[in-house]
Parts: C-alpha cells; structure tokens; sequence
C-alpha cells in the first residue's frame, strides 16, 4: 500500500486559490451561457404588469388625468394616480438626500418623461395599449433647463412644494431653486495665497450630466402575501438592505415583513442605489391586488428619468510658483440636480467627497464651494462607476495642472513629479480635510514614462507637429478617495457605511459566506471567496458566497463607490478571523497541546518544533463533534466592520491619440493605465475591472451626453444616439501595477472597479487637448465627439 | 418590444403578397429584415394593422447575372451580400458597403430591398444605387414597372412606390472592368447611421475619367445624387483641383439637418471629406494604383 505524497507548502498554498490568485470568475459559468437570474426572469404565478404614462412637458401643471378609457382596454386591471397613492402617504417619496421626490405627478410635472399614472394590466402589452389611453390635461409652464439661470430673480419656480422651505434636507438656501450650498478650506488664505502668487490659471471646465446606462435596466417584482402579509420584492437594488429599511420606514410594514431580493444585476455603476417611482407603484399595485406585479424599464425610460451623473459646472483656479510648485487651489462649483435632489452619497456630504480636489499634490492651501440647483431635468446625481463626486474633482484637478503646464511651460509630466504628496509624507493630512492612507506616486509615474517611452513620445510629438500633423500625449495622476466608510462621519438615512460577512464552516470543511453587499458583476463570488480561503486554509473552489437577499444575508449597506472589498471584504477577512481563533481552540483540544504551542500554517494548525499538526478540514468536523468544554458546537460567525478611514487608491495612466485633422476623428494609438490598489486579491478580476472602467471612461469622454433642448426636450435617449461603443471603438488597454499596501484594512487592499473611469476620463482629455497645446488651447469640452473636435479645427483652421 | 396589435400574414409567394397589398393598401407594412420596421413598431410610431411577412419566399432572395445585369433580390441579406463572390468580382462596393452597416447580427436580417425601399435618408443602399445607376423592379397586381433608383426618393421616407406595391427586386447595370468604385462613410460607432457618407464611381480611359457618378448619404431628406459633383471630375486627370470642385458640389449639394451627429456645418464638410476620399480610392481602384 503506497501512501499519496504529502504536498509541499507550495503546492498547498496553490490548492488554496486564495489571494493573489487570477482564478476564473466563478458566476461567469452562468452569465456566459445565458443562465443567470436578472429580474426580468422571474415570473411569479398570476403576475401582473406595470407600465407608466409618462410627461410630456419638462414643466407644467396638470389639469386633469382621464383615465376611462384606459380602464376599458382589455387587461387593465387599475390606473394608479398621485390621488389614489396620496391617502397612502406615498405619492410622495423621501430621498437619500434629504429631500423628497414625487412618485407619481402631483398638481405637476417636472421633467420630461416624469411618471404620471401607473396602468396595471395581464400582460405587458396591454399595459402599453392602457398608457396610450390615458389622457392628460396640461397647462405649459416656461421650463428652466440651464442651471446657471435657476437661481436668477425671476427663474420659474420648480418646487412649489418646497418654495418657501429654508432648507430642503442639506443645510440653508437662499432661492426657491436653489438646494444647498457647500464649502470647504479655508477661504481666506486660500485668496491671499492667490493674491500673492507669481502665478494663477483660472479655467471654466464642465463635465457633462451623463448616464450610467447600465446593460440591464432598473425593474422589479413586488408580490405581497395576503396570508402572512409579507412583501417581497425582487428589483435591481444595489443596496438592498437599505431598500428594506426605507420600505418599512414608508409604508410602516414591520421590517421583519419585508424581504428584498436582488437577483443577478446586469450592472448598476450608481444607477441602481436610489429608490424609483417604479418600485413604490409596484408595492403598491401589488398590495392593492393582491398579486405580483412586474414593473421594467424601457431603455428610454431608464436613460430619461433613473438616475443620471455628474452635471457639475466647475470654474477651477491654481496659484503657483513659476516653476509650477501649486501653492492652492480654488473652485467653485454649479452642480445641476434636476428636479429632485435624489443624488445618493452619504447624507453628511451634499457634493460627496468633491473635497479629494488636492488629488495627488502636495498643496498648501484650497477652498472649495459648489451650489446645488433644481431644474426641470430628470433627478440623479449619481456616482457613475465612481466614489462620489470623485470623478468630478480628479477631472478638475487633473485638466488644472495640465493647463498649469501649458502656462508655466513645464512639461506635463514633470510638473505632476514636482507636485506629489511624497512617500515620506503618508498619512497625509489634505487642505481640504482628508488623511490619505498610503501612496507612492513618483514610482507610479515614472513606471509608466518608462514603459512607453515617455521621452521617445514627446520627440515623435514634435516632428509631426512640424509636419502640421495632431498627436496629443495625455497624462492622469489621479488619487481617488473610496470605501465610505467610516460611520462617524458617513451614514444613509442615519444607517452608518459599516458593512458586514457571515461564515459558515460546514462539518466537511466547505463554507457558505453572506455579506450584506451585491455583486452586479463585479465578481463577488469569486473575489471574497479568494479572502476567505487564505484567512481559513479553505479551497475558494468550496466556498459559496451569497449576497442580496435580506432575509439570509447581514445587514449592510451595498455596492457603489468602490466600497466593497474596502469594508465588506475587510469584514470577511475579520469573520474570517475569528473562525480561525475558535478553530484554535478546538485543535488545541483536539491535539492536546495548549494554543500558545500552535502556529498556522496554510490551511492548518501545526504545533511548533514537531509535524502534529490538524487541518481546518479536521477542525471543521471537530466543530461539530469534539470541541472543549465551555465551548459551543458549529463554526460560524459574523463581522460587521466600520472602517476607521476611507481608502486611496491611485494611478498612472498615459493616452496617446492621433486626430484626423479632416474629419475629427480620434484614434487612441495607446492607453497605459497603472494602477495601484493596494493588495491585490485577484489579478484577473481587477484587469477586468480596469478594462471596463477604462471602455466606460472612454465612454464618457468621447461621446456620452444626455443633451436637452432650450424646452426641456431630452434629446438622444436611445443607444442610437447615447454612446455606449462597441468592441470595436475600444481601444486596446495595457495594464499595470504597483502594491502600496492600505495600513488599515485587515489585507491591505483598496478598492479597483472604479479608478479606470475616474483616472481614465482626464487621461483621454488631456490627450485629446494636448494634441491642439501648441494652438494655444487650453481646455476642450466633453465629449469629444467628432463634430466638436473638427469645431476647433475648424477655428484653427487646420483642416484645410 | 410591446408593440400594438396587428395581423401577421406570412405569404409563400409573390403573388399573394400583391393581392394582400391590393386589397390592404395602407393598412399593411411589408415585413423583410424588419431593423426599420420593427424597431418603429416596438416603439409604437408605426403601428401597422397588418403585417406581411416576404421572408418565406425563396423567389425574392438571390443575387445573380442577367445577361448586362447583376439582379439583387429584394430579400436578400447584407450578409449575403458581403458573401457574393459576383458582387465581390463585379461590384466590390456593395459589399463593401454592408460591412459597414449596423453589425454582423443586424445584416443576417437586414436585406437590401428594405434598405432601398424604407425611404430613409440615413440608409446606406441608396446612395450606392444612385452611384450605380440601379433600377428597382416595382410589381402590383396591375403589372410590373422598372423606376430608376435616381427617380425612387421623394422626401424622408416618402418614395414613389404606390401602397400595392412590391420592390421584388434591384437591376445594376454590370460595371464594366476598369471601373473603380468606392464608398467612404463617417460615424460614431458600429451600427451607427452615416454622419455623413459618399459613393463614387467613376472609369478612366487615356488619363481623362471617362465617366463618373457620385451620391451622397444622410445629408438631405433623401440620399442625394449630385451630377455637379460628377461632372467637376469627368474629362479631367482627376487631379487635386478636380476632387477639390466635386468636393465643393457635393458640399453645395448636402443639406444636412443638426443632430446629434454634429452641426449642419460640420456634415456638410464631412459630405466633401466623403466625396474626396471616396473619389481618390475610386481612381486608385479605376488605375490600379
């Protein structure tokens, strides 16, 4: 009888699959075939269907709803109104910000496309044939759709619910449209170092409102129970357990009565945190009936009203030296919300985390103030696949310095050199208020100038500018604050961002792990799988990780800026933990040593100085067999973990574009994007990450726009005209990294899905007006569509 | 994809899809690739009481010589189009041309008869039709007649084809060897429309251009066959001042609206742009340089 070969620790560890292992994503065995379960799938018995008569007006009052005739087409069932949600109290809904948002219009309509009633019917169909019935009445109001005139004198009123209000949830106002106002610094020595500065470059840069556009659209099914009054909803929450809680605390149902489940999400990138009309009307139509009713999203519907991003108004300043040393900086920001203020961040921060301005410098001095107004656009002012407002303030900062260089002449890769926070300063207290974790940023930089041939570049640059031809060499340095993050100053309607895992070891060794966030393809189920199997010795392979249903999962507060892996994988790590230390115990018991005399090693306890040793395996069947006295059986615990500080991750990122000086057209001749997000738990799903986030950035920066007209028209809500490119327009990506482990978290990891959109975005502008530096230009506007690039050729008159 | 109701009719041959439009007129849309149709439907801005579906007849689908002629069916598709090794041999800018429509699941379905017959400005067929002095084979229950691709546009989405009425199939005079051929086209992205776009035909004989025939996509309620811009290349070397005069008609021809796509200014310099390129790949083709 042979005796199988005992493992090398090499190979032990490699059998693990735990961090720092690229292993295929284990939920892609479903999505690649077609097989996962979004919420259109479900299709509960005698499900009904809801569809909504939308506004026609970006603003005007209704006179009147006839609904008669839609209640004769065959299958309308009801034909919900504000009137008959209003006895209910939830015509009204309250919104993340404080503010509140009508479910359904009441006495008037704000945006175009705003709900109006909610036909139900048998079938889809019928539902659309019930809305086309319906007919309202409406007298025009002027609509107000740039915000640079919401807070004129004699700007139409949006809100007349809210006129006279002194505040509606973030702080004082002084205008009916107007929401709140946010500053930060200190603005007196921020003006003197201005005033006395050899230096300052002031430029007006916008980044445009867009939309997160995810594949799937925002839906669900809600189905109460008549038995045991329990409502269920299925929907596309990217915060589920935060959906519960508001559920309850609006309807008054016992929370304990309520169970949202989010199914496989086809994406979210901030578009699936807020609470939409479609959820409520549904619940409702479904308690009313009695049975399950589908509400889905037409693509139009999704990128006409739920939540879109950005639509900040940004004028930034710097203050220098001569050789471009930043001395402070200033903005001041116009941040359109539309006609509700249904942004979603923590409740603290009404511009979110905007104050990361400083980005990756070493400045002394800033001041920032951003003003929020209501205009008759659709609501939002989501985080698209970014960390709140995060995106918008790396734009600035990164467009600011390269305008800097241009003004100072200092080559715009050396003037980032001369201005980054150093190794040697971490933690590094912001002016703007912030303790950066960690960072290494010289080395970043300098990685990738070597990578491609900085020098080499710029040289090739010259010679074709000679030759009247158009290269732009963009560079992005950015730091990105994310993992909100720490409850004393970060809550969601009072809920504080902690986040949570539970762990199950199983008699056999396998383990089931739930944590409160979800996965919309980000990978969680092979990610947290990977933390478990290093802190536990345990296979990923047999580790099942579930999210998104309440009445199995801990409470915690969801997906979104990049917070997952920063709290709830450092949760798993602490859960992890404290199996490991009852596990101690039981192997001490079992092996008959005392603790003190066991080390880990792997996936098992040995006792130091000899070869005894037990594997969780063992341990595992020990749990539910042989444990000491005093203790008790199983071996499962739970972590909720409030992170004592957010995360930085930060990159490198370098573009290379040639522009066709006759049509416009951009063509990235290169993109490197190094980034640096601490410890890296799984180099496959992070290049992904990075990969998708980059398509999103280049996205964003070359074509995405929701554009209205001076009536209020949304104009392009259809993918035949909001961009969204195809594998063909992407360019290819070159990937890299540094490891600047975060001190804090339990791995040392930071967070990734989100950096490539925020780095990304400036990397292609930059390009782009770098190309036109030797012009004179300074700044270009987003997108850069063909049509707006040819614009400047056009004035330049290169195009002849 | 909720459309409204309606009939759906599936005929096995020509005849009763003519007798089915005789009797329906209006009341009924013909049914080919559906990527016009179906997407309008699913939006409810068309909502057809009854739908006739040609996709069951084999006699509409094809591409082969006739005699001086290259005969498309109405129902064949722009994947069968960039397949044809006849179009590839003889007229290389037709499948050209489909590899750049929409993308490669929209041209299994699409077909060029649609692509023809929608009367929507921002199709890529047309144009080329123009280019190669097509004519589209008409048939009603009353008889047959033959309308110059030229003569087919009337305004956006309005053509000359009568409510009983077939396109059943598309007649291109055979190019003769030599010719050179062309269509350059600007978008935003796969699948996108034309922000602009140019065929070009043109033959040279003894370093004049012989002949030439240029039109334009997606810059005017219809596609727009300009002979100015022909004409400013025919009898010259189709030299850099030649190109520059076609480039200027065409551009005097364009009468883009603004969209999305970009200001009426910038199509109408994308329309030259077109004409240019398409015009200098065309020679190129015609001289075998």
């Amino acid at each position: 009888m042979s005796e199988a070969r005992e493992l090398t620790l090499e190979e032990r560890e490699a059998s693990i699959g735990g961090i720092g292992t690229a292993r295929k994503r284990k939920e892609d065995a479903r999505f690649i075939r077609g097989q996962g379960n979004y919420v259109d799938d479900i299709k509960l018995p005698g499900m009904l269907h809801g569809d909504f008569v939308r506004s026609a007006h970006a603003h005007a009052l209704i006179k009147s709803i006839s609904t008669e005739a839609a209640l004769e087409v065959p299958g309308v069932l009801a034909v919900v109104t504000a009137k008959d949600l209003e006895p209910l109290g939830l015509h009204w809904m309250p919104t993340l910000a404080g503010d509140k948002a009508a479910v359904l219009a009441d006495k008037k309509v704000h945006f175009q496309n705003q709900e109006i009633a909610f036909v139900v019917a048998t079938d889809r169909y019928a539902a659309m044939d019930g809305v086309q019935k319906v007919e309202v009445e409406y007298e025009a109001l002027p609509p107000l759709i740039d915000p640079t005139t919401a807070l004129d004198d004699d700007a139409p009123i949006i809100r007349d619910d809210v006129a006279s209000n002194d505040e509606v949830g973030q702080g004082p106002r002084h205008h009916p449209n107007h929401i709140f106002e946010w500053n930060v610094g200190d603005k007196e020595a921020t003006d003197a170092a201005f005033a006395a500065a050899e230096i300052t470059i002031r430029e007006k840069i916008a980044y445009p409102r867009c939309h997160p556009s995810p594949l799937e659209t925002c839906g669900c099914v809600a189905s109460m129970d008549a038995t045991n009054g329990k409502l269920t909803v299925y929907g596309t929450f990217q915060a589920p357990h935060v959906v519960r809680t508001v559920v309850s605390l609006i309807t008054s149902l016992a929370e304990s009565n309520i169970r949202i489940v989010s199914p496989d999400i086809g994406g979210g990138f901030g578009n699936k945190v807020g609470a939409y009309p479609g959820y409520i009307c549904a619940a409702a139509a479904s308690i009313v009936t009695g049975h399950p009713v589908k509400w889905i999203e037409s693509r139009i519907d999704n990128l006409s009203t739920t939540a879109f991003a950005r639509d900040y108004h940004m004028v930034g300043e710097l203050a220098a030296d001569k050789d471009g040393k930043i001395l402070a900086v200033r903005a001041e920001v116009l941040a359109d919300h539309g006609a509700f203020n249904t942004h979603a961040q923590p409740m603290k921060w009404p511009a979110g985390l905007f104050n990361i301005l400083t980005g990756s410098y070493d400045i002394p001095v800033g001041h920032v103030s951003v003003n929020g107004v209501y205009t008759n656009k659709a609501p939002g002012g989501v985080a698209y696949r970014c960390s709140f407002r995060v995106t918008e303030a790396a734009y600035l900062i990164e467009r600011l310095v390269d305008v800097l260089a241009q003004q100072t002449e200092v080559d715009k890769a050396e003037i980032r050199l001369r201005n980054f926070v150093q190794p040697a300063q971490f933690p590094y207290k912001s002016c703007l208020g912030w303790e950066y974790d960690s960072g290494d940023y010289p080395t970043a930089l300098k990685k990738v100038m070597a990578a491609v041939d900085y020098a080499g570049l710029r040289k090739e640059q010259a010679a074709k500018r000679a030759a009247g031809e158009l290269m732009g060499i963009g560079v992005s340095t950015f730091t990105e604050i994310v993992g909100a993050g720490p409850v004393r100053n970060c809550d969601i309607v009072g809920l504080g961002m902690f986040d949570s895992c539970e762990i199950r070891v199983h008699p056999t060794g396998s383990v089931i792990a739930r944590l409160g966030t979800k996965s919309q393809g980000q990978g969680h189920e092979t990610t947290f799988a990977q933390i478990i199997a290093t802190e536990l010795g345990i296979p990923s392979d047999n580790i099942v990780i579930e999210e998104g249903d309440t009445d199995t999962a801990p409470y915690g507060l969801g997906t979104y800026g990049s917070r997952s892996t920063p709290v709830a994988g450092a949760a798993a790590a602490r859960a992890a933990r404290k199996i490991r230390e009852k596990a101690k115990q039981i192997a001490a018991h079992v092996l008959e040593v005392s603790e003190q005399d066991l080390e880990w090693e792997v996936d098992r306890f040995k006792v130091a100085g000899s070869d005894v040793s037990m594997t969780m395996k063992a341990i595992a069947m020990a749990a539910y067999s042989n444990v000491p006295e005093g203790l008790e059986h199983g071996l499962e615990t739970a972590a909720y973990y409030d992170p004592p500080n957010f995360t930085y991750p930060f990159g490198a990122y370098i573009c290379v574009v040639d522009i066709d000086r006759f049509t416009g057209d951009v063509k990235v001749r290169r993109f490197y994007a190094l980034d640096d997000c601490g410890t890296r738990i799984n180099p496959m799903v992070i290049d992904g990450q990075i990969h998708g986030g980059l398509a999103e950035a280049f996205a964003i920066a070359m074509g995405q726009e929701i554009i209205y007209d001076e009536t209020g028209n949304i104009l392009g809500a259809s993918l035949m005209d909001y961009f969204l490119p195809s594998a063909v327009e992407t360019p290819t990506w070159e990937t890299d990294f540094t490891v600047t482990p975060c001190p804090h978290h339990p791995i040392g990891a930071k967070g990734i899905g989100e950096s490539p959109n925020v780095g990304g975005v400036p990397a292609f502008s930059n390009a782009i007006i770098d190309a036109f530096a030797h012009h004179g230009v300074r700044h270009m506007s987003m997108p850069h569509t063909q049509s707006k690039v040819w614009q400047t050729l056009n004035e330049l008159g290169l195009n002849k | 994809m909720t459309p409204g109701v309606f009939e759906y009719h599936r005929p096995k041959a020509v005849d009763e899809v003519l007798a089915l439009l005789g009797q329906l007129g209006d009341d009924a849309k013909v049914l080919a690739g559906g990527h016009s149709l179906v997407p309008m439907m699913k939006l409810r801005l068309a909502e057809p009481a009854h739908l006739i579906d040609i996709n069951a007849i084999d006699a509409l689908r094809g591409i082969r010589q006739d005699g001086a002629a290259i005969i498309i069916g109405a129902a064949t598709t722009q994947a069968e189009v960039i397949a044809s090794d006849l179009l590839v041999a003889k007229c290389s800018i037709l499948p050209e041309a489909a590899a750049q429509i929409a993308d490669p699941q929209v041209r299994n379905c699409a077909t060029v008869g649609g692509n023809c017959a929608n009367g929507d400005p921002g199709n890529d067929d047309p144009a080329i039709m123009m280019a190669l002095d097509a004519s589209y084979v008409l048939r009603s229950q009353g008889g047959e007649r033959q309308v110059a691709a030229r003569d087919f546009y009337e305004g956006v989405y309005a053509t000359v084809l009568a409510d009983n009425e077939l396109l059943t199939e598309i007649r291109i005079p055979t190019p003769a060897a030599g010719v050179g051929m062309s269509y350059q086209k600007i978008k935003r992205k796969v699948g996108d429309y034309a922000i602009a776009a140019a065929a070009v035909t043109l033959a040279m004989a003894d370093g004049r251009c012989a002949d030439a025939a240029i039109a334009l996509t997606n810059v005017g309620d219809t596609a727009l066959f300009s002979s100015a811009a022909a004409d400013a290349i025919k009898g010259t070397s189709v030299d850099a001042a030649a190109i520059d005069a076609a480039a200027q008609a065409a551009m005097a021809a364009a009468a883009p609206a603004e969209d999305l796509r970009g200001t009426v200014a910038y199509r109408t310099a994308m329309a030259g742009q077109m004409t240019r390129r398409a015009i200098v790949q065309a020679l190129s083709r015609a001289t075998g340089s």
